[in-house]
């Protein structure tokens, strides 16, 4: 299958690289350190279903060395096009990957995703959920970055209950909603109801 | 102004993503060294080349840069990295605590209140705290991996042992969130209690041995202790010299060749602030008299 070049697989990146990635990145790293908090994280315009939070994150994280899993309707032409000419990311199955895209329905099991070795736990996949809905109320989440606590829609409050169960392994989570995201590291414990 | 022959914050953008991942993931799994692909800076091992590259990567041009070496805003390491960004990011530079966005720091954690909207950035020369106990990094990392830190504890007996009391005053080993044990970077142990529940992120990098960690804001930091030989923060019998200040870190001066001594806040814009505001040491001249 080939990647037509289309003006959609060549636009929709960053004007200035240097400036917007690294505005993106702040946003991507205050989500991530303060779990539930919901930022404005945007720059970039890939082509549908891929949210701009989404593409935005894969621009400045995801390059030649780092293989991305698509999941879902996410796996499309134009979005193998996208990516593969903004960052140069290998598309790979989901075991294989650093990122995984998609909704939550179509990256589970979870399980399948790396989650780190005990000695290199930072060897674990990070992935993006597509969220309908992405908001500061369900389940309470407590643990680093959070003071008292915080509340965030979650797609599976027991996948994620299991997920830090591993700690120090497992995978960490941005979820992103239109420009919006949110972080959900392995770190965070979701509290029961 | 930015000098035109550099990319943004002067690294390459390869590298910041390379260099952005791994702080992301530190984040993630507070006080575990996280493996990275350190960069020549053109500044020498030892001189902060881990901290100006998390720096430089999470540098905006928003921001308002802050750079402090054992407190100071005014040494030759401090003012070389301020300027350094200046030149290659273009962003704004301050020496107050409170206006700075993001403060790079060598060995010291200001004494003025850290808020959320600030980013901590510590230089760590050496940041496996077993290290000099146990020298094979694959040694260190299993000892990581099975939380095995019998060895830290042996050490902290030794000293009380040896000297009635644990002799290790600045980089004094923490553990983070009850899981890893930490190297806070040569902090003075005056300091360790401002790690735990700091409201702003804390990120280390340490060039030479390419190992970047983080502490996430609220995260519990607790220094390694006895039950009956309890952490004590210390702290100098003495009050600043020129601002009377009785609860910062002081560095001791000889003053002349009598052997005098006075005693001075590590941390400059504290001090001046202070002195700005009134305050009066037993040495100092009050704010606005002629020097």
């Amino acid at each position: 299958m080939t990647n037509p070049l289309t003006a959609e697989t060549l636009g929709g990146g960053f004007d200035d690289a240097p400036i917007q990635s690294a505005r993106a990145f702040r946003a991507a790293l205050d989500a991530m350190a303060r779990p539930g908090r919901i930022h404005v994280i945007a720059g970039a315009r890939p082509p549908a279903p891929l949210s701009v939070a989404a593409g935005t994150l894969l621009l400045t994280l995801a390059d030649g060395t780092t293989p991305v899993h698509l999941a879902g309707d996410i796996d499309c032409d134009a979005l193998r096009g996208w990516i593969t000419f903004h960052t140069g990311a290998p598309l790979v199955p989901a075991e294989a990957a650093v990122f995984a895209v998609g909704r939550w329905a179509d990256l589970t099991p979870p399980r399948r995703f790396a989650i780190g070795t005990p000695e290199y736990p930072d060897r674990a996949a990070t992935l993006i959920v597509e969220m309908p809905v992405l908001q500061s109320e369900g389940p309470v989440l407590t643990g680093p970055g959070i003071r008292d606590r915080a509340r965030l829609t979650l797609p599976d409050p027991e996948a994620f209950r299991a997920n830090h169960a591993l700690f120090p392994l497992g995978f960490d989570t941005f979820l992103t909603c239109g420009n919006r995201v949110a972080g959900l590291p392995r770190s965070t414990r979701v509290e029961d109801f | 102004m930015t000098e035109q022959a550099y990319n943004f914050a002067y690294l390459d953008e390869q590298t910041k993503r390379m260099i952005r991942r791994a702080i992301l993931k530190g984040v993630a799994v507070p006080g575990c060294q996280v493996p990275f692909a350190s960069r020549e800076m053109p500044m020498p091992y030892g001189w902060g080349t881990g901290g100006v590259q998390v720096t430089a990567a999470c540098l905006t041009p928003e921001d308002r840069l802050k750079v402090i070496d054992q407190g100071a805003d005014d040494t030759t390491n401090a003012v070389s990295i301020r300027s350094f960004f200046r030149r290659t990011a273009g962003i704004a530079v301050t020496e107050a605590t409170a206006e700075a966005t993001l403060i790079q720091t060598r060995h010291r954690i200001p004494e003025h209140p850290l808020t959320e909207d600030q980013i901590l950035v510590y230089q760590v020369p050496i940041p496996e705290p077993l290290r000099f106990l146990e020298p094979r990094e694959p040694e260190t990392r299993k000892m990581h991996s099975l939380e095995e830190y019998g060895l830290m504890h042996v050490k902290l007996y030794e000293d009380i042992a040896r000297h009635g009391a644990i002799a290790t005053s600045y980089d004094y080993p923490v553990k983070v969130e009850g899981r890893y044990v930490m190297d806070p970077s040569p902090i003075p142990k005056f300091d360790n209690p401002k790690l735990s529940g700091c409201p702003a992120l804390q990120l280390f990098g340490a060039g030479r041995e390419q190992r970047i960690y983080a502490l996430p804001p609220y995260t519990s930091v607790v220094s390694l202790d006895f039950d009956d030989h309890p952490f004590d923060p210390g702290k100098a019998d003495h009050d600043c010299d020129l601002c009377g200040a009785g609860d910062s870190y002081l560095d001791e001066v000889i003053i002349d060749d009598a052997g005098s001594r006075m005693f001075v806040c590590s941390d400059t814009d504290f001090c001046r602030g202070r002195r700005a505001a009134g305050h009066v040491g037993r040495l100092g001249t009050p704010a606005g008299a002629a020097a």
